[in-house]
C-alpha cells in the first residue's frame, strides 16, 4: 500500500483506489460527482477542470520523474484557478522536494513502499522541520 | 556591492548543512547516484571527465577584495591553486573532493558566497555588464536588478525542476556587453518615450546546437512588473517546454515551436493573473538593494601621472589603448586585466595572482573587482594617476597583458581538457592561436575569436568575429569556422565558411583571415567585423581555402561539409 506523507508524518492512504481517471473517464467535470476524488496527468493546463471545482473534494497529479516538475508549476496554477480541495502529489518525489511541493501548493505527497524505506519518515520530517522561510515569501508580501 | 542581510546568510547556512546531509546521505548510500544528481547540481558539482567540478556563483560578476582572496584560499586550501573564470561570472575549480564539498561551501558562506544554482535545470546565476556602475554610457546599474533577480529565483519552488537550465542576463547600456540576445531572458533596461523606466524583454536567446538570437516579447515593462513578468514566462516554459528530448528543451525551441505572437500572449494572460500576487514588498527590497551599490567615493585629484606615462611609456601607451575603457567620471578608467596571456589557459588565475588583484583593488580600486563572461578580470573604478602603479604591479604579477579585445583575447571553453562532453580539445588551440598572432594582432584591432569544444558551445562560438567550433571526424579532431558572429546589441550568427580543418592547418588558417583582412580593410578605422559585412564571405573564403575548386564543378570529397545541426 502506498504511504502518504504529510506535515505531521506518514500516514496510511484513505483513499486508496479511489481516484478517478481524468483522461479515461472524467473529462467532462460537470459529469463527477460531488466530493469526487480525480488523478490528473500533469500535462493539463488546468483551465478544463475549473467547471467541475465545487464537485471536486481531491485531486492527484503525478510525477513521472522527480525531475519533471511540471507538476509543481500545475498546482500553483490550479490554486491561483481558486481549487481549494485537497492536492496530492503522486510519482517518484524525494524528501528534500516535499518543502517546494508544499509551497507550490500540494497538501501531501504519495510515495511507494520502497521509498518509503529507504527514504523513512524521519528524513521527510526533517526537511519540512529544517525549512527556512523563502525569499519568495519575502517578495510578494505587503510592502 | 551588495551586503547579505541576515536572512541571506541565515538561508546560505542551511542550505550548506542541507548539502551537507545530502553528501552523507549519498555516501551512505540512503541516496542513489540519480537521486543525488539533481541535488549535486543545485549546489554547483558536477562529475567530469577526472573529477568533481565545482562551480561557484560570482553574482553578475562582483567581488572585493575579501571574497577574492578567500577564493585564492579555497584554490589552495581544497584545490590545486588556481581556478578557472567561465563565460557566465562563475570560478570553477577543477579538483575538489566530494567530501570537502561541504567544508568550500562553508567557507564560501564565511564571506557571502554560494554555489547555489550554477547547475541543474534551474533558473542559473544571473549575469550582468561587467562594467555595470562604471561605464560612461551607462543609463542605469543593472546589478540591483540582477540581486532581485537572484533572491526571486532562488530555491524558487515552482522553477527548480524546469525542462533544462534557464540562464538570465541584464544590462544598463545600450551598448550590450552582456550578450542579452543570446540569453534564455535577456533584459535591457531602458526609459520608455514618456521617460519611465523599464525594461526591454528579450526571450528564446541562445546559443549551444541550436544557435537562436532572441526576439523581443514586451518592448517596455515597467520595472515594477519585472518578477510576476518572469514569473509568467518561467510558468509557461515549465507547463508547455518540451522534456521528451533534452536538445528540443530550452525555452528557445518553446518559442520557435509556438511562435512568438501565440507564446506572449499566453504570458501575457498569466501574467495578469500573477501580477495580483506581488503585493509591493519587491520594489522595497529592490530600493534596499540600490542603496548597497552606492557609487564610490571618488579621488578628486590630477591626473598628469597617466598622461606622463603614456608620453614616456610605449608598454603602458599599448595597455592604456587596449585594457583601459572610459569610465563615467572623466578622472577615471575602468582597468580589463586580461587572463589571457600569450601561451597559458584563457580565464584561468592563480591563487597568487588572484592574491594580487585583490591587494591592487583594496589599494587602488575603491575595493571592487569584476569578472566578465569574457574570463578577464576587471577593476572597475582606478583613478587614472595610479593607473601606470597599477600596470606595474599586473606585469610583475604576469598580469599585464596588454591584449584586451585583441586577437589573444580569446574566450575559449574547457574542452576535451577536462569536459566530458568534448569532442575536440580548445583550450591549446587558444593557446597556439595567440602565440601566432601575437606579432599582429595591434595592427589587426578589435577581433573576438571564440571556441568551443563541442556544438554545446560553451565557448559562444556563433557570436565570435572568428568562431571556431571543434568536432570529432572519425577519431580526429576537425576545426569548423565561422566568421561574422556579433555578441554585442547588433547581434548576428557567424556565417560557416566552409569544410573544417585538422588541428595542425587551423592556426595557419586562422592567420591567413587576420592577414586577409589586413589587406582589404579600407583604412585603420575599419574593424574586422565592418570589413566582413561589407565584403561579406568570398575574400575570406579565398584566403581559407586556397586550393578550393570554384562553386558548381564539384568539390574535394575529403572536405564534404560536416552537417551541424
Ligand atoms: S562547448 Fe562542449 S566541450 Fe566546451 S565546455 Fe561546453 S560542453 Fe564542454
Amino acid at each position: 500500500m502506498a504511504t502518504i506523507v504529510t506535515d505531521d508524518g506518514f500516514i496510511a492512504d484513505d483513499r486508496a483506489n479511489e481516484f478517478l481517471d481524468w483522461t479515461e473517464a472524467a473529462q467532462d467535470p460537470a459529469d463527477l460527482p460531488y466530493g469526487a476524488a480525480v488523478e490528473i496527468p500533469n500535462s493539463l493546463s488546468g483551465e478544463e477542470l475549473v467547471p467541475g471545482f465545487d464537485r471536486i473534494a481531491h485531486l492527484r497529479i503525478c510525477f513521472p520523474s522527480h525531475v519533471d516538475g511540471r507538476g509543481f508549476t500545475l498546482a500553483r496554477h490550479l490554486r491561483r484557478l481558486g481549487y481549494a480541495g485537497r492536492l496530492r502529489a503522486s510519482g517518484h518525489l524525494l524528501a528534500d522536494q516535499y518543502v517546494m511541493a508544499r509551497r507550490c501548493g500540494f497538501d501531501e505527497v504519495e510515495i511507494d513502499d520502497e521509498l518509503a524505506r529507504r527514504q523513512p519518515e524521519s528524513v521527510w520530517q526533517q526537511s519540512w522541520q529544517q525549512q527556512t522561510a523563502s525569499y519568495q515569501f519575502l517578495l510578494q508580501r505587503e510592502a | 556591492m551588495y551586503l547579505y542581510s541576515e536572512f541571506d546568510r541565515t538561508y546560505v547556512r542551511n542550505r550548506v548543512r542541507m548539502f551537507r546531509d545530502q553528501v552523507d546521505r549519498r555516501i551512505d548510500g540512503s541516496l542513489s547516484e540519480e537521486e543525488f544528481k539533481p541535488f549535486r547540481l543545485m549546489n554547483g558539482l558536477y562529475l567530469q571527465l577526472h573529477a568533481y567540478m565545482l562551480r561557484v556563483a560570482i553574482p553578475y560578476g562582483t567581488l572585493d577584495s575579501r571574497r577574492l582572496r578567500q577564493l585564492a584560499f579555497i584554490a589552495d586550501r581544497w584545490d590545486r591553486g588556481y581556478g578557472h573564470f567561465t563565460t557566465r561570472q562563475n570560478i570553477q575549480f577543477n579538483w575538489p573532493r566530494l567530501k570537502d564539498v561541504p567544508d568550500i561551501l562553508d567557507a564560501l558562506a564565511d564571506v557571502d558566497m554560494h554555489a547555489i544554482q550554477t547547475s541543474g535545470n534551474c533558473i542559473r546565476n544571473v549575469t550582468a555588464d561587467h562594467f555595470a556602475g562604471a561605464a560612461a554610457d551607462e543609463l542605469s546599474d543593472p546589478r540591483p536588478v540582477a540581486e532581485l533577480i537572484r533572491q526571486w529565483s532562488t530555491d524558487h519552488p515552482e522553477f527548480t525542476f524546469l525542462p533544462r537550465k534557464f540562464k538570465i542576463a541584464v544590462t544598463g547600456s545600450p551598448n550590450d556587453r552582456a550578450v542579452t540576445r543570446a540569453h534564455d531572458i535577456g533584459l535591457r533596461m531602458v526609459h520608455s518615450k514618456e521617460g519611465q523606466n523599464g525594461f526591454e524583454v528579450i526571450v528564446g536567446g541562445g546559443l549551444g546546437r541550436t544557435p537562436v538570437i532572441g526576439k523581443v516579447i514586451r518592448e517596455h515593462l515597467p520595472e515594477a512588473d519585472l518578477l510576476p513578468y518572469l514569473e509568467a514566462i518561467l510558468h509557461v516554459y515549465n507547463a508547455i517546454g518540451r522534456r521528451d528530448n533534452k536538445y528540443k528543451a530550452r525555452i528557445k525551441i518553446t518559442v520557435r515551436e509556438t511562435g512568438i505572437d501565440a507564446f506572449r500572449s499566453r504570458v501575457e494572460e498569466r501574467f495578469r493573473i500573477i501580477r495580483k500576487e506581488f503585493l509591493g514588498a519587491d520594489q522595497q527590497v529592490i530600493r534596499r538593494i540600490r542603496d548597497t551599490f552606492a557609487e564610490p567615493d571618488y579621488v578628486q585629484a590630477p591626473t598628469a601621472a597617466f598622461d606622463d606615462a603614456l608620453r614616456r611609456d610605449p608598454a603602458f601607451r599599448d595597455f592604456a589603448n587596449g585594457n583601459v575603457h572610459r569610465h563615467k567620471n572623466p578622472d577615471y578608467g575602468i582597468v580589463s586585466v586580461s587572463l589571457k596571456a600569450h601561451g597559458r589557459t584563457p580565464g584561468d588565475a592563480s591563487s597568487k595572482q588572484m592574491r594580487i588583484l585583490a591587494d591592487l583593488a583594496e589599494a587602488y580600486g575603491h575595493d571592487e573587482l569584476r569578472i566578465s563572461h569574457e574570463q578577464n578580470v576587471i577593476l572597475p573604478h582606478v583613478h587614472r594617476k595610479d593607473i601606470p602603479a597599477v600596470f606595474a604591479e599586473l606585469s610583475r604579477g604576469g598580469l599585464g597583458t596588454p591584449n584586451v579585445g585583441l586577437a589573444s583575447d580569446i574566450i575559449a571553453c574547457p574542452g576535451m581538457d577536462y569536459c566530458a562532453l568534448a569532442t575536440a580539445r580548445s583550450i591549446p588551440v587558444a593557446r597556439d592561436i595567440a602565440v601566432r598572432l601575437r606579432e599582429i594582432e595591434r595592427d589587426v584591432g578589435s577581433l573576438k575569436i571564440k571556441i568551443s569544444g563541442c556544438i554545446n558551445a560553451c565557448g559562444h562560438h556563433h557570436v565570435g568575429h572568428i568562431g571556431i567550433l571543434g568536432l570529432d571526424r572519425a577519431g580526429v579532431e576537425n576545426y569548423q569556422i565561422t566568421l561574422g558572429g556579433d555578441a554585442t546589441e547588433t547581434a548576428a550568427l557567424g556565417d560557416r565558411a566552409g569544410p573544417g580543418f585538422p588541428a595542425d592547418e587551423l592556426v595557419p588558417a586562422i592567420e591567413r583571415l587576420a592577414l586577409t583582412y589586413l589587406d582589404i580593410r579600407e583604412d585603420q578605422d575599419e574593424s574586422f567585423l565592418e570589413t566582413y559585412r561589407r565584403t561579406g564571405l568570398a575574400p575570406f573564403q579565398a584566403a581559407l581555402y586556397p586550393d578550393a575548386v570554384p562553386k558548381g564543378r564539384g568539390g574535394h570529397p575529403e572536405r564534404s561539409n560536416d552537417a551541424v545541426s
